[in-house]
């Protein structure tokens, strides 16, 4: 049982928010102390799989070409397109963003985040979409509004980036299975990333429509009374 | 060293050059660190970033000369100094709202095409050059990817060191963490961690029952996860612990355990407070009106998702 004092300090050093890099150190080192293993030992076998796994830090071989896009327009090009769609419910424009959101996160684009895209265009434009439907929204659903806008972009961001082989999360799968002497690579994991991706898009959407029906039917209650 | 290099295969060849590539890039965000006379810790910060760069360019010559211990002990220097806050971010050349404008007006939908170059080039490579490898086929589509640019744009060529560097400061040392991740569960492997966490997961798991094993597998993924709020920590613990004994050395495909196994990890992100990034930062951005406004919306998006992450993982794995 006491092996698994590393594990319990990855638990409480997240939880404490202490320094991340070394929460997850001191786990390695404490665990090969108490499992008997010397100092040099532990260093030896930290510098070997350091090493080897270099592979989970191949991303940023890809971060030039990403940055210099942002420097040539790309941002500024995806808030002209999100702009351009008209006429669209809450639940359809929440959407559609999810989706484009979706796709771009598969392919390295990065257009997203809350502070760039949520606050300034996604949720404005949603609360709009529900103004221009049924007049000002009172607090519990511009709440509700504002979250879902958010969620948008946890769902895009999370489910599709393993598609593209030089993520982080995907280089993180592949150098975890193969320090355990299973043969991935980048290419198959990106492949399989795909099913959860495209689950994503069908989720979100089924997920916004529902919310355009429950806007819907609340509004026709409030009608009738 | 001759002897070493006539050892080594093709595509180890083309990883050493990629990762001295690599460590060129953090030696330049160090300097950018030396250069900002305004940042507060700058030389702490580029020495930070220069064993960074030490580690991946010597790496391999340390190791093929038994001399790994001193990697080991660049990675708890790394680790402390980053806990002391020796490391911060510098300054950078940011491209300014009016010149981001200004290009998407003369550029219009171009700067979408490079990293879509970048993520094609690199399934392309890895799929028709099978002898370079798939882990070099990200560094040959970042190669592509960069002509692209070239050729739509023609940018100055210090943009590459600018904007590489800026955004290699935005992520920071924390960009470590998968690698550093990996590596402990490594250790815990050579100390028999994985064992005493499968002995207790045994209770629960009935033996040959291997579809309670994958939901045990994807639920204890969501939870850890939801505990530490970081699911790349969750993973490398679980799938040591729960994935491969229980799944994958029972014949799962360990391509798709890996790859759904990580995503399974992210419905715990969806419903946690302890994932502030992504769940409390951005409703104090929105000025919601409940603090887990976010959350109370993304919990039946995080458990329909959760359930077809287990029903996907037991009928592509077997």
């Amino acid at each position: 049982m006491i092996k698994l004092i590393g594990v319990l300090i990855v638990i409480v050093g997240f939880i404490l928010k202490f320094d991340t890099l070394a929460v997850v150190v001191v786990a390695g080192v404490v665990t090969g102390l108490v499992g008997g293993m010397s100092i040099m030992d532990i260093l030896t076998t930290l510098g070997n799989a350091f090493v080897t796994n270099r592979t989970a830090t191949l991303f940023v071989l890809t971060l030039s070409v990403i940055g210099m896009c942002e420097r040539y327009g790309l941002k500024d090009k995806a808030v002209d397109l999100i702009r351009s769609i008209k006429n669209a419910s809450t639940g359809k424009l929440l959407a559609i963003w999810q989706t484009a959101r979706t796709f771009a996160s598969a392919f390295s684009l990065r257009i997203g985040g809350h502070a760039q895209f949520i606050r300034p265009l996604i949720n404005p434009m949603a609360q709009a979409a529900y103004v221009a439907n049924y007049g000002e929204p009172d607090e519990k659903t511009e709440d509700e509004i504002k979250g879902l806008s958010a969620g948008t972009e946890n769902y895009g961001n999370f489910f599709a980036q393993n598609c593209f082989m030089g993520s982080s999360g995907t280089l993180l799968i592949v150098s975890t299975l193969t320090e355990q002497g299973y043969d991935v690579t980048a290419l198959d994991i990106a492949g399989k990333s795909w099913y959860i991706a495209i689950a994503s898009i069908i989720v979100g959407i089924a997920y916004a429509l529902i919310w355009d029906q429950i806007f819907k039917s609340r509004n026709a209650k409030k009608g009738v009374n | 060293m001759a002897d070493i290099i006539a050892q080594m295969s093709f595509s180890a060849k083309v990883a050493e050059v990629f990762y001295v590539v690599i460590g060129i890039i953090f030696i330049l965000t160090g300097v950018k660190a030396l250069n900002d006379k305004d940042c507060p810790k700058r030389v702490t910060t580029a020495v930070f970033w220069f064993i960074v760069a030490f580690t991946f360019i010597a790496g391999y010559w340390l190791k093929a000369f038994d001399l790994s211990w001193v990697i080991g002990l660049c990675v708890v220097v790394m680790a402390a100094m980053s806990a002391m806050g020796m490391v911060t971010q510098s300054k950078s050349d940011v491209p300014t709202a009016e010149e981001t404008r200004a290009n998407a007006d003369k550029f219009g939908y171009k700067p979408f095409i490079p990293p879509v170059v970048l993520a094609l080039s690199a399934v392309l490579v890895a799929t028709f050059w099978k002898a370079l490898g798939s882990n070099n086929a990200i560094g040959v589509s970042g190669i592509i990817g960069l002509i692209a640019v070239f050729l739509i744009f023609k940018p100055k060529p210090e943009y590459i060191v600018k904007d590489g560097t800026r955004l290699m400061d935005n992520v920071g040392p924390i960009s470590l963490l998968p690698q550093i991740l990996a590596a402990l569960g490594s250790l815990f492997t050579a100390a028999g961690v994985g064992t005493v966490i499968a002995e207790g997961v045994s209770a629960i798991v009935p033996e040959g029952n291997l579809f309670i094993a994958v939901a045990v597998y994807c639920i204890a993924m969501a939870l850890f996860t939801m505990i530490m709020g970081n699911g790349f920590a969750a993973f490398s613990v679980i799938t040591v612990g729960i994935g491969i004994p229980f799944l994958i050395a029972k014949g799962a495909d360990p391509i798709v355990v890996g790859a759904l196994g990580l995503t399974a990890g992210y419905c715990g992100t969806l419903m946690t407070p302890m994932a502030a990034n992504f769940n409390i930062m951005p409703a104090a951005l929105l000025e919601t009106k409940s603090k887990y406004a976010i959350i109370f919306s993304q919990v039946p998006v995080a458990l329909v998702m959760l359930t077809i992450h287990i029903l996907l993982m037991y009928f592509l794995a077997f």
